[in-house]
């Protein structure tokens, strides 16, 4: 992908944005859709943010292409364009495998009804009612009750039926059973809707797309780009300083994590006390480690399933699924049919993981930390795939600290932060007139779906402010 | 605009924003959200299009005003009325 650089951006924008990410890119898209000059600023050399992916050999590994609900297609329609929307397909195989239970579903609501009743005994009264419950939840709900809360009212005691219904979400947003209910309920019924899909043609394919509509819209793009600073005057937003320049616009938007944003671009100087004190109890959320392996061309392997939610640990445990040596991992299984046109195997196994438990050790420990968990990840995977050493070409880890290296988060955050920082996020511009933020924050605005449609939201926010 | 003005302009917003919507038989009186699958993502639309088209600013505070057709109505005649 060739962008334009730096030198040729024009002096003056209605709005810049300061990263790629799916949020940074839908929150473009629809300004300029709107009729504003928009300026997309970012450092990484492709678009995406994480939703990203590398080439080695002649594979390609996606790092966040593992799943996402049903609601992408009504969003991908109306925010991007048709084509984008037709490239969803339906995951049908997710495996759960841990010493609790063994089962294959379709993640839906349908099927999990029947594996709650048929496997786990419970009544079809009380499943129905959890749905109806979760489904109702709403972000403006009460945040008295934990998820904790919520499983034992319905299922007191059920750490099996706990685990079914927690594991893929702490895999998918980072949160734990101390979180609000609200959070849960609202990502667990996106997914309940109609199960979990991916796009066809990989990543690679879904970003193209989108930076074709982002230029068809007339967005000015430029990679290679960090912006080192958000120029505040007089309270109010004046533009950003990037490659020793100025480049002004009215409104900026802040695609960066809310701690950078706030911390380090806008500075601590620019917010009033009393907006200071609530951002620093925002707690961020963990980060991840993987492990990606690519299989020798001509060999393969059969459908072992498309999302492997795996664990020997005994029961649920998010501080036991952050450890280094986590005993518990998804592995998202790549068949020739995700790239058509480029058909390959591949395999990534992904675990949540904490930045400082990596950045605490030195250069050898690092090396010698990522080759163990590469070992224990060939050894878990080698249960459901027996010969897979045998067919292994590529082999290698990413932790934390790679995390934090790509998209400059605080602590390499995967999943934004813990619910509070979405008021702050969203309140950001009430601060500091013309400044507003983007991306993932308070759980439910993560993950594709989540940070798409809060784009949507933002943009809607600084549609008003540039047109009042 | 007239109130047949006003409705019509809703009625095309929405048909943009759901292609599959069957407007056709609508009570006006009745919430738009339970008639036409809409959800609040679609709401932010509605908004966004009628600043775009009107500069139209409605504040977060008033968006339960556009729940019914007639409400929707009811809340932006005295608004458009000039144009
Ligand atoms: C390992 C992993 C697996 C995941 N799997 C899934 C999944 O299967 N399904 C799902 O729905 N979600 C998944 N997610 C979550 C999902 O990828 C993210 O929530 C989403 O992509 C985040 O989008 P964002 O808009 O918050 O921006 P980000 O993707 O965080 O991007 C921010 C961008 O801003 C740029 N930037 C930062 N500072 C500056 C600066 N100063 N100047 C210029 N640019 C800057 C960064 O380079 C980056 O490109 C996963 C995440 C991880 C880490």
């Amino acid at each position: 992908m060739v962008y334009q650089s730096i030198e040729k951006a024009k002096d003056s924008y209605d709005v810049i944005v300061v990263g790629s990410g799916l949020g940074g890119l839908t929150v473009s898209n629809r300004l300029a859709r709107a009729g504003h000059r928009v300026l997309l600023l970012e450092h990484h050399h492709r678009l995406g943010g994480l939703a990203t992916w590398f080439k080695r050999k002649n594979h390609i590994f996606d790092v966040s292409l593992h799943g996402f609900p049903y609601g992408m297609v009504k969003t991908c329609r109306k925010y991007w364009n048709e084509a984008i929307k037709n490239s969803i397909v339906q995951l049908k195989h997710i495996v759960f495998d841990n010493p609790q239970f063994s089962l294959t579903t379709t993640f839906d609501r349908q099927d999990f009804t029947r594996i709650l009743q048929e496997k786990f005994g419970i009544s079809g009264t009380v499943i129905d009612d959890f749905f109806v419950t979760v489904r109702k939840m709403n972000f403006y709900d009460d945040l008295a009750m934990s998820t904790r809360e919520l499983f034992e009212e319905f299922f007191p005691g059920r750490t099996d039926v706990h685990r079914l219904l927690m594991e893929p979400i702490t895999y998918a947003n980072g949160s734990t059973l101390d979180d609000p209910a609200i959070t849960y309920g609202i990502v667990f019924s996106n997914f309940m809707d109609k199960g979990v899909f991916t796009f066809q043609g990989g990543t690679d394919h879904l970003i193209g797309m989108m930076r074709d509509e982002l230029e068809a819209n007339g967005v000015t793009i430029c990679t290679n780009s960090k912006v080192e600073r958000i120029v505040i005057e007089k309270g109010r937003v004046k533009g950003v300083m990037v490659d020793d320049r100025v480049i002004s616009a009215p409104c900026v938007i802040s695609n960066s994590g809310i701690t950078n944003t706030v911390d380090s671009l806008a500075g601590r100087e620019a917010f009033p006390e009393d907006f200071l004190d609530a951002f620093d109890k925002v707690k961020i959320n963990n980060s991840s480690c993987q492990v990606y392996m690519g299989i020798k061309p001509g060999e393969s392997f059969p459908d072992v399933g498309d999302l492997l939610f795996t664990s020997t640990a005994p029961n649920f445990d998010s501080l036991e699924m952050r450890d280094m040596k986590t005993k518990s991992r998804t592995f998202s299984i790549y068949y020739p049919q995700t790239r058509p046109a480029n058909p390959d195997y591949t395999v990534v196994a992904s675990m949540n993981g904490n930045y400082d438990d990596w950045a605490a050790l030195s250069d050898e420990e690092y090396q010698a930390a990522k080759q163990e968990m590469i070992e224990r990840s060939l050894v878990d995977l080698e249960r459901y795939i027996p010969d897979i050493r045998s067919k292994i070409d590529w082999l290698e880890a990413a932790t934390p600290k790679t995390f934090s290296r790509y998209t400059l988060h605080t602590k390499g955050a995967s999943f934004g932060t813990k619910f509070p920082g979405l008021d702050i996020s969203r309140k950001i511009f009430k601060v500091v007139p013309g400044l507003f933020h983007v991306g993932s924050v308070g759980i439910i605005m993560s993950g594709w779906l989540g940070a798409i449609n809060y784009g949507v939201i933002v943009a809607n926010d600084a549609d008003a402010f540039l047109r009042s | 605009m007239t109130r047949g003005e006003i409705k019509n302009v809703i009625l095309e917003i929405i048909a943009d924003i759901d292609e599959d919507a069957d407007m056709a038989d609508l009570n006006p009186d009745e919430p738009l959200r339970d008639q036409l699958d809409l959800d609040s993502m679609d709401f932010l639309d509605i908004v966004m299009e009628l600043r775009k088209r009107y500069k139209l600013q409605i504040p977060e505070a008033d968006y339960p005003e556009l729940a019914t057709l007639t409400s929707c109505i009811n809340y932006l005649e005295p608004k458009l009325k000039a144009l």
